[in-house]
């Protein structure tokens, strides 16, 4: 009844196995405790194939980031039953491991084998972001770390349910070793709640339509979105592209790291090569290769947006990510800075594109996280960590201006709202605005980045941790488009204001009551020569405050009247000028 | 005067953006008339009154309530008014920064535009804290002179928005009057008077789109009002709310973001209610228009609320709304094999201009409805709207190029396939409601409405596993319907952040008397007839250190001894909730109470939905129309067509069958079979 080619079955069969992930995604967000997850999604749910572990379907709504790298975390779980581990029904694993197909420590992975007949299905998977594992740093973003262990404990993959059995001890490590064991208990019930959802609504659609139907349909996903990639890359020009760009620091030494692209286009191939990277750093900025093959994979999501999401994309594509440079590192490296390495992958990605296929290219998406959390004690005594992630501006792109105020390509998160950390946290936020002059200047520009002014109210004030970038290196522009701002970040002293040696990676900080910290992020990079901005733009964005007059005047060349509209004589003029 | 001679009725008006459906009742005789007349785009009040105008004068009606979808166009295509901001320090792009999202996951493309621009974002020095303390009482002065700039700057309407105003709105209420003084119109309104919930940017968002409608909703009444009164029209004059209930046109100009699924949520009122009367008190609606499909979830009779809804991106609108899930798959949907060769259909849509290729209107991308045309499912000799006739020729060549030929189907194959596509895209949707929400579709009947939507119930009772499906007896007006039965109902929201250890009962109780009876006067003051008053409350809570919520309705009511709320109630009703939602409960762990939610309901004399049905006397020899090839299950089968209005009550009919009337067509597949109950509604199940 059902061949390979049957596109009607296939196309209703794509939604209903879409549909079980994103109800996953949905039970956890909304059973989840931190906000880190039902907040900002920091969590993802797939279903992964059996023998090889790759991504067969996942849900759309989870973090884009954990697309690419979960499937790296099913084969950790199937090489130790290939090792001879038992693998029966009932069993889930659980583990956070970074080196083995993780991401960095907090993000906690659930792995359930799912039996049709006695014979494995396929996987379930489940990971979320946990609020704290321990380690030298409430919410684990140690800008010092030099090894793993000063980042949080670590979990190899084991078996938190055994045949149905829970194994509450395991619970009991973990809850031994967390500043916040009752946070990540809840989220833990969060994901086992996905999970158990995820198993009956698969087996609902297998007893409707068969394990042979699913299965032939899911290799049909795979050869459809490979032959989808190798269309959209066979009509790119073949060449060889390079692209560099840099983190500031490794948050030891104050030394930019490289991160380096040759990107090769030969037919409907590509190759990704990252040899001439930095090699390994003592600071938190490495990455594991599973997690930079990720990171490129959510780059190409983002510029063929409408590749479906799972295996087959990666087919077409060869990784050269060698061992020898801090995108390839394996334990005991510290990872927890891993956002911020991943960010300039994309961007090298996004950089190379620019001039492969400028039509499809836009400025360096800000391309920061900021880790930042004020941790301390209440007033009551009780602790507290604020842990957050903060915004900044889109990069310019070929249909229009960077969105203000976007979140990261590797995230779909929202911000929690200033009320909400207000009434959480003993604190209070003082800006909490755009920032002027901070987008890249373009004929589209980019979005604006943020300021964001927190002061301290608890008696005690609070220690602050930070780990951030694009402090030295701002978002580029493409095809012509300028650089964004950099990002920035001042903490009150006693002394007066200062900024931090290492710019945006701090781990040591105290402000008092009354004190405050100011980040301001950087904006999205412009897209094409800011003289070729309509001038009515540049002066409705100096009337909203987006740009100074002077910015105006001096990168974009337009000048404007006394009322603030344009002065096409003065204009032209400026603009005819050489550069 | 003529009144006397005319029988006092009430009419619904449902203004949509093709045509303006009309259900006019008299309630004493039980009689009832629908009419359906274009819509006129840009002065819909002429529209109005032309519809209004074919039940004879417009004097002698009692009452008209109207669902309308002004204020969602002017959202929508960003014509509302111009909006001036006076918020807190630091705060004046909160509404310009939303909650940090993008358009989409994948592709970092898209800008966005706020309700209000930066220029007429003001900030004044005040500031209150989280816990309600006033940190900074608010400087009047600069209120003022903020207030004096907007109005230099030509601002139509004005928003205070200070941070934590939930929480203590003093500050804002000082603003707003010290505003007042100096706003030259009544298009102004503080924060905590439109949400007085926590979350600054939806509660900004609602704030500012509330004040962009003022102006817009308020002329478009006005100009309704001035056209009834010089008609002669002294009767009462009501909206529908998202809320399904019906509002007084005086809270409609207060608060018009409340308008602004107006329509679509009379149409799931009226559809509760047929569901109800016919005995199948759980049913998923289905209203399938030109590009989209719109399903909401009726169960035990009640149609679900949310707390919000978001227009287009970033433009979020915080107040409770039917619960309405829209794809975008229509009849309008494009049709087309994408590069790795599997078939789409939607999102990308022709709309109704230019429409399926078969409207011959200029689009050659073959559509939804062209397949239906070409399957033989809908008559192409019949006029549609103002189309004569349809081209079946140009359906079938289209879908032979774009599609036949791809994937290497014959023509036939071909539309079925599309239709196949669309089938399970909606089949999607009615999941996305039920089963995601731990609904059991053998329970539910689907209810079509709208055109097209009774086409395509066969195949999705057998898609999905419904239990079959219910056809109202008029699908076209269902939302025209929905006006004249809806209740009249005003909803309220107070953040508390309440531990539920220790609560003080009787302060909770004091609160939901306050607010009990705040949205019982604003009901009472409507003026429509109403049986009873109905005060409901419903709390968000969550275990602490959660910042999701479930819904948690409380078995308590106002009396005159106020609710009777105890925590006890409280803790017992929240574990029923959590429990349904999900597997486990958390002992041991605090519960807190986020928010108070308060409805009042006046209950509108039940209408009796009997009227509706087919006259005594009809025939069945009488309803049938002969027969057409319709092509279905991948052969062409000789279809027996009815005209669906003329069948009596307690017929039977067989599938294949294909039912006509004015304003829908309705497929019976092979193996269904449907009976006209007693309301006149067709009941399909299989046979």
């Amino acid at each position: 009844m059902t061949t390979a080619l049957d596109p009607v079955t296939l196309a209703v069969l794509k939604g209903r196995l879409e549909q079980i992930a994103n109800e996953m995604d949905a039970t956890l967000y909304r059973s989840a405790f931190n906000p880190i997850i039902a907040e900002a999604h920091d969590a993802c749910h797939g279903l992964y194939h059996a023998t090889t572990g790759d991504t067969l379907v996942q849900g759309t709504s989870g973090l884009p980031i954990f697309v690419g790298a979960m499937a790296f975390a099913v084969r950790a779980v199937i090489a130790r039953v290939a090792a001879g581990a038992a693998n029966q029904p009932g069993d889930t694993w659980l583990f956070n491991d970074p080196y083995e197909g993780g991401t960095h420590l907090n993000d906690m992975r659930l792995v359930r084998p799912i039996f049709r007949d006695g014979e494995l299905f396929c996987w379930l998977a489940s990971v979320g972001h946990w609020l704290d594992v321990g380690g030298n740093v409430p919410g684990n973003f140690n800008a010092r770390a030099t090894e793993s262990f000063q980042e949080g404990f670590r979990v190899p993959p084991v078996k938190l349910i055994r045949g149905g059995e829970f194994q509450p001890d395991i619970v009991e490590i973990l809850n031994a070793n967390s500043r916040l064991p009752q946070s990540n208990w809840g989220d833990l019930n969060g994901q086992l709640n996905a999970l158990d959802l995820g198993e009956q609504r698969l087996a609902a659609l297998l007893d409707e339509y068969g394990v042979e139907t699913v299965s032939t349909a899911l290799d049909g996903f795979s050869a459809r979105a490979e032959a989808l990639m190798r269309a959209e890359i066979a009509a790119l020009p073949d060449g060889h592209y390079v692209f560099d760009d840099f983190l500031d620091n490794d948050g030891i030494s104050d030394e930019p790291l490289k991160i380096a692209l040759d990107l090769t286009i030969a037919g409907d191939a590509m190759t990704l090569d990252f040899s001439r990277s930095a090699p390994p750093c003592r600071g938190p900025l490495n990455i594991a290769y599973s997690t930079a093959v990720a990171c490129c994979y959510v780059a190409l999501k983002h510029i063929f947006p409408h590749v479906p999401a799972n295996a087959g994309v990666l087919k077409p594509i060869t990784f050269i990510i060698p061992e020898t440079t801090l995108l390839g590192v394996k334990a005991p490296k510290p990872v927890g800075g891993y956002t911020e390495t991943i960010l300039r992958v994309i961007d090298t990605v996004f950089g190379a594109f620019a001039s492969i296929a400028p039509e499809r290219a836009n400025g360096s998406p800000y391309a920061t996280i900021n880790a930042l959390s004020l941790a301390g004690h209440r007033d009551d005594g009780g602790r507290y960590v604020m842990f957050s992630f903060f915004g900044g501006g889109l990069g310019g792109n070929p249909e229009g201006d960077g969105l203000n105020h976007g979140n990261n390509p590797i995230s779909t998160a929202t911000i929690p709202p200033a009320e909400i950390l207000e009434a959480a946290y003993p604190v209070m936020f003082t800006q909490w605005a755009l920032r002027p002059d901070s987008a890249g200047p373009g004929r589209h520009r980019g979005g604006c980045g943020a300021i964001y002014e927190i002061e301290a109210l608890a008696a005690g004030g609070a220690d602050v941790f930070l780990l951030g970038e694009r402090g030295k290196f701002p978002p580029f522009g493409v095809v012509g488009g300028q650089a964004a701002a950099t990002n920035r970040f001042i903490y009150d002293t006693a002394d007066g204001p200062k900024s931090p040696p290492l710019v945006t990676k701090i781990a040591d900080i105290h402000i008092a009551k009354g004190q405050r910290v100011r980040l301001e992020s950087p904006g999205g990079g412009g897209y094409g020569p800011p003289r070729e901005r309509e001038p009515a733009s540049v002066a409705r964005d100096v009337a909203n405050g987006y740009v100074s007059a002077k910015a105006a005047r001096e990168i974009y060349r337009v000048a404007l009247d006394a009322s603030g509209a344009v002065d096409a004589t003065a204009t032209a003029a400026l603009r005819s000028e050489a550069p | 005067m003529t009144a006397t001679s005319t029988p006092k009725a009430v009419v619904g008006v449902d203004v949509g953006g093709t045509f303006t459906d009309l259900f006019w009742f008299d309630e004493a005789a039980k009689r009832f008339r629908t009419a359906k007349v274009p819509s006129q785009r840009g002065d819909e009040a002429k529209g109005f009154i032309a519809g209004l105008s074919t039940f004879g004068p417009v004097a002698g009606l009692s009452s008209i309530v109207h669902g309308t979808t002004v204020g969602t166009n002017a959202l929508l295509e960003r014509k509302g008014a111009r909006v001036g901001v006076i918020t807190t320090p630091g705060f004046r792009d909160a509404l310009e920064m939303r909650r940090r999202d993008r358009r989409q996951t994948w592709g970092l493309w898209g800008d966005f535009t706020p309700a209000a621009s930066r220029d007429c974002r003001l900030e004044v020095p005040e500031r209150t804290l989280a816990d309600g303390t006033i940190r900074t009482a608010v400087d009047l002065d600069a209120v003022r002179a903020a207030t004096r700039d907007l109005v230099g700057k030509g601002c139509e309407a004005l928003a205070i928005i200070f941070i934590n105003a939930y929480a203590n709105p003093q500050n804002e209420r000082a603003a707003l009057e010290a505003a007042r003084e100096i706003w030259p119109n009544e298009h102004i309104a503080c924060s905590s008077a439109i949400l007085p919930e926590i979350r600054e940017f939806e509660r900004a968002s609602t704030t500012a789109l509330n004040a962009t409608l003022q102006p817009v909703v308020g002329s478009y009444l006005g100009r309704l009002e001035d056209a009834l009164a010089a008609d002669g029209f002294v009767g009462r004059f009501h909206i529908v709310q998202s809320n399904g209930g019906v509002m007084s046109t005086a809270t409609a100009r207060r608060l018009p973001v409340r308008t602004a699924l107006s329509g679509p949520a009379a149409g799931v009122i009226a559809a509760a209610a047929i569901a109800r009367a016919a005995g199948h008190p759980d049913i998923i609606t289905g209203d399938l228009g030109g590009t989209s499909f719109d399903v909401s979830l009726i169960a035990g009779g009640q149609a679900a609320l949310a707390a919000q809804t978001t227009i287009d991106f970033g433009m979020v609108i915080r107040t409770p709304m039917i619960e309405i899930t829209t794809i975008g798959a229509g009849g309008g949907s494009i049709a087309r094999v994408d590069a790795g060769g599997l078939l789409e259909v939607g999102p990308e849509s022709a709309g109704s201009r230019p429409g399926p290729v078969c409207y011959g209107q200029g689009n050659t991308r073959p559509t939804l409805t062209d397949a239906n045309l070409v399957l033989g499912r809908i008559d192409g000799s019949k006029p549609l709207g103002t189309l004569q006739r349809l081209d079946v020729e140009a359906a079938r060549a289209a879908i032979a190029k774009e599609i036949a030929e791809p994937l290497g189907l014959d023509v036939m194959a071909a539309a079925e396939a599309i239709v196949k596509i669309a089938n399970a895209r909606m089949a999607g949707a009615i999941r996305l409601v039920s089963i995601e929400r731990g609904h059991d579709p053998s329970r539910f009947m689907a209810m079509p409405f709208g055109g097209g939507g009774a086409l395509h119930a066969g195949a999705l009772i057998k898609e999905v596993g419904l239990k079959g499906a219910l056809v109202p007896r008029f699908p076209g007006v269902t939302s025209a319907l929905g006006c004249v039965i809806a209740d009249i109902r005003h909803d309220g929201v107070q953040t508390l952040n309440l531990m539920l250890d220790g609560l003080d009962a009787g302060a909770l109780d004091t609160r939901m008397v306050e607010a009990g009876r705040e949205a019982h006067a604003v009901v009472a003051d409507a003026g429509l007839s109403v049986e009873r008053i109905d005060v409901l409350y419903e709390l968000d809570m969550h275990y602490l250190g959660q910042t999701h919520t479930v819904s948690v309705p409380l078995p308590v009511t106002l009396g005159a001894e106020g609710t009777g709320v105890t925590a006890e109630i409280i803790r017992e009703a929240f574990e029923a909730a959590y429990g349904a939602a999900f597997s486990r409960l958390l002992p041991g762990i605090p519960v807190r109470i986020v928010t108070l939610r308060s409805a009042a309901i006046g209950r509108r004399p039940a209408f009796d939905l009997a009227a509706l049905a087919p006259e005594a006397g009809a025939s069945l020899t009488d309803a049938r129309r002969g027969a057409r090839q319709v092509y279905l299950d991948g052969a062409w089968h000789e279809t027996a067509i009815w005209s669906r209005l003329d069948i009596p009550v307690g017929s039977w009919i067989e599938g294949p069958a294909i039912l006509e009337q004015p304003d829908a067509t309705i497929l019976l597949d092979p193996g269904l079979g449907a009976e006209v109950d007693a309301f006149g509604n067709l009941v399909i199940v299989r046979s």
